[in-house]
């Protein structure tokens, strides 16, 4: 059902290399909405769920945002193609698991979703690759203004948007930066970083969020608090801490290039060579060699052009995104022999690492 | 230092395994869902001690036995288990619209309609307090669809009126009411009628 949205050649997140920059992968902002006229998911009858999905999927139709979109409902998609859309972030864990009468609207070029009947009725998100709260803000706050002109939402003025779970009430706005950060967490320093963020009201999370593991280094930040605070209040406070884990991020690889050097280049070039010549790989591995070529792009050893490929890379290496494209049912070590050819093809034609060309300061 | 995976510990917690009944002297049941717990974890934050009980299948899906992925904060965030306090004046409370419980917004940290929130208000506070930077919106307001709602409201009033007019045969009022309708539907063109699934 998915193989449209997967063959795309214009998808936000796996074919947009001009966006791509060092240190931060993605940007997604998401609003949770109720519709004022029925109770919220989690308490809906089954009868209840499949009218507002019904409603909202012909009312989100309707916005010229979504023309030539995709909907898919719950119900029609297999395990596989839910896991490979949580791969892909357009889709929540709790999406797939959920009970009948949800369903997805997902737009052309793959950066905006909305997810009907998850734990609200509504979950619109944009994600944009590379570091833009503000213009994923100004998305977001449009097609939400859209939706407001034919759908009527659940609002007080005390609290602001009314959500299933009070953690979202307010704004309904969660904001989640992912950010690739090798220097910090090679240099032991990300166990520091979580807790002072975290007394910021700024929470640090593996790739797919609660309860993963941040393999890759890769780490989602996000903002806790959604009341009390304007939208440009939350965006500008987690921006300002972004900004500073980013310097901390750029300083704690040059420090280690300096004091680490050869060390460095070494893992770098031996995570460049079983990429080319790997024949067994799990998707942990491949995550955690993605991210040292993407090191090594940032520093200057390959073209700025190869890192919107390691992007793309981190997404179809992923169980379901190889599963999928193998077109077949395959067991998990075969998985990994698929994942080897993937990569092995994909590498074959990336430029030599050019150690001369490191670029020794930011 | 090497380039091994990353090992970071997200929060200080004990996390602590009974298989042996002996050593729990009464059995506890699972935040989540209703079957034994064999987790516990206690976790201290700005001075508040949460603890939280799992069973085993619970304990794995949200990551709990996996030390590099966990962070209990991110479990009593989204789930609040104990956040919710178990005895206040308004246990008991029921739901108007929906019918929800305090009991069930305290199983589940989350509450039934929009209608709940007036509901459970009393409750609500102090959550709110642990939760949020402050305890009144501040942000976006839906203006178009509050205008919306307000409209529809004031013709259902009107309506009313113009029955009960044309009852007591104030033909005169009626007619004024009858325009004033029309009015308020003429002016809004693209209104989608409102329709409530509660019916």
């Amino acid at each position: 059902m998915i193989e449209a949205l997967l063959q795309s050649s214009a998808a936000e997140l796996t074919q947009n290399r001009k966006k791509a920059v060092p240190v931060v992968l993605s940007t997604r902002i998401r609003l949770a909405r109720n519709l004022s006229t029925a109770p919220f998911p989690g308490r809906a009858t089954s009868a209840q769920r499949s009218d507002v999905l019904a409603k909202c999927k012909s009312m989100i139709g309707q916005l010229k945002e979504m023309k030539g979109g995709y909907f898919f409902d719950s119900k029609a998609l297999s395990d596989l193609e839910k896991q490979t859309l949580v791969e892909r972030h357009l889709i929540s864990r709790e999406l797939c698991e959920g009970t009948p009468g949800s369903g997805v609207y997902i737009r052309k070029d793959q950066s905006c979703s909305v997810m009907i009947n998850e734990e609200d009725h509504l979950r619109i998100q944009i994600l944009k690759s590379g570091f833009s709260l503000k213009s994923a803000w100004r998305q977001v706050d449009a097609f939400d203004t859209n939706l407001e002109q034919i759908l009527d939402v659940a609002f007080s003025p005390e609290h602001g948007y009314l959500t299933a779970c009070p953690t979202n009430l307010g704004t309904g706005l969660r904001a989640s930066v992912m950010m690739h950060l090798p220097g910090l967490a090679i240099s032991g320093q990300m166990e520091r970083v979580v807790r002072a963020v975290n007394q910021l009201g700024i929470a640090v999370r593996g790739l797919f969020g609660e309860g993963s593991d941040a393999t890759g280094h890769i780490f989602q930040i996000s903002n806790q608090q959604t009341l009390g605070e304007s939208e440009d209040e939350i965006l500008s406070r987690l921006g300002n801490v972004l900004k500073t884990i980013i310097d901390h991020e750029f300083n704690a690889r040059y420090k280690y290039l300096e004091e680490n050097r050869s060390q460095l280049f070494d893992q770098i070039g031996r995570a460049y060579g079983l990429l080319q010549s790997v024949h067994i790989i799990t998707s942990n591995e491949a995550m955690n060699l993605l991210s040292l070529v993407r090191l090594a792009v940032d520093f200057g050893l390959l073209p700025e052009t190869s890192r919107g490929l390691v992007d793309r890379l981190f997404i179809e290496c992923q169980p379901g995104h190889v599963q999928l494209a193998a077109r077949q049912d395959i067991a998990p070590e075969q998985r990994d022999i698929v994942r080897a050819s993937n990569l092995r093809a994909e590498f074959s034609s990336l430029d030599p690492l050019s150690f001369d060309n490191i670029v020794n300061s930011s | 230092m090497s380039l091994q995976r990353n090992e970071c510990v997200y929060a200080v917690c004990t996390l602590l395994r009974f298989d042996d009944d002996t050593i729990m002297p009464e059995k506890l049941k699972c935040s989540l869902c209703d079957k034994e717990a064999t987790v516990h974890l206690t976790q201290i934050i700005q001075n508040k001690i949460h603890k939280v009980d799992l069973c085993e299948a619970c304990a794995q899906n949200k990551g709990v036995t996996d030390p590099e992925g966990f962070a209990l904060a991110d479990l009593l965030q989204t789930a609040n288990f104990n956040v919710v306090p178990e005895t206040t004046s308004g246990a008991g409370t029921c739901c108007p619209e929906c019918g929800y419980e305090t009991a069930d917004f305290q199983r589940t940290g989350r509450l039934g309609c929009a209608a709940c929130y007036t509901t459970f208000e009393a409750q609500l506070g102090s959550v709110l307090e642990d939760m949020h930077t402050g305890l009144r919106h501040v942000g976006k307001v839906p203006s178009m669809a509050l205008q919306r709602q307000s409209s529809v409201v004031t013709l259902r009033q009107l309506e009313k009126a113009l029955a009960k007019a044309i009852t007591e045969e104030a033909y005169e009022e009626a007619a004024t009411l009858r325009d004033q309708i029309h009015t308020l539907q003429t002016d809004k063109p693209g209104q989608q009628e409102i329709t409530t699934l509660y019916d």
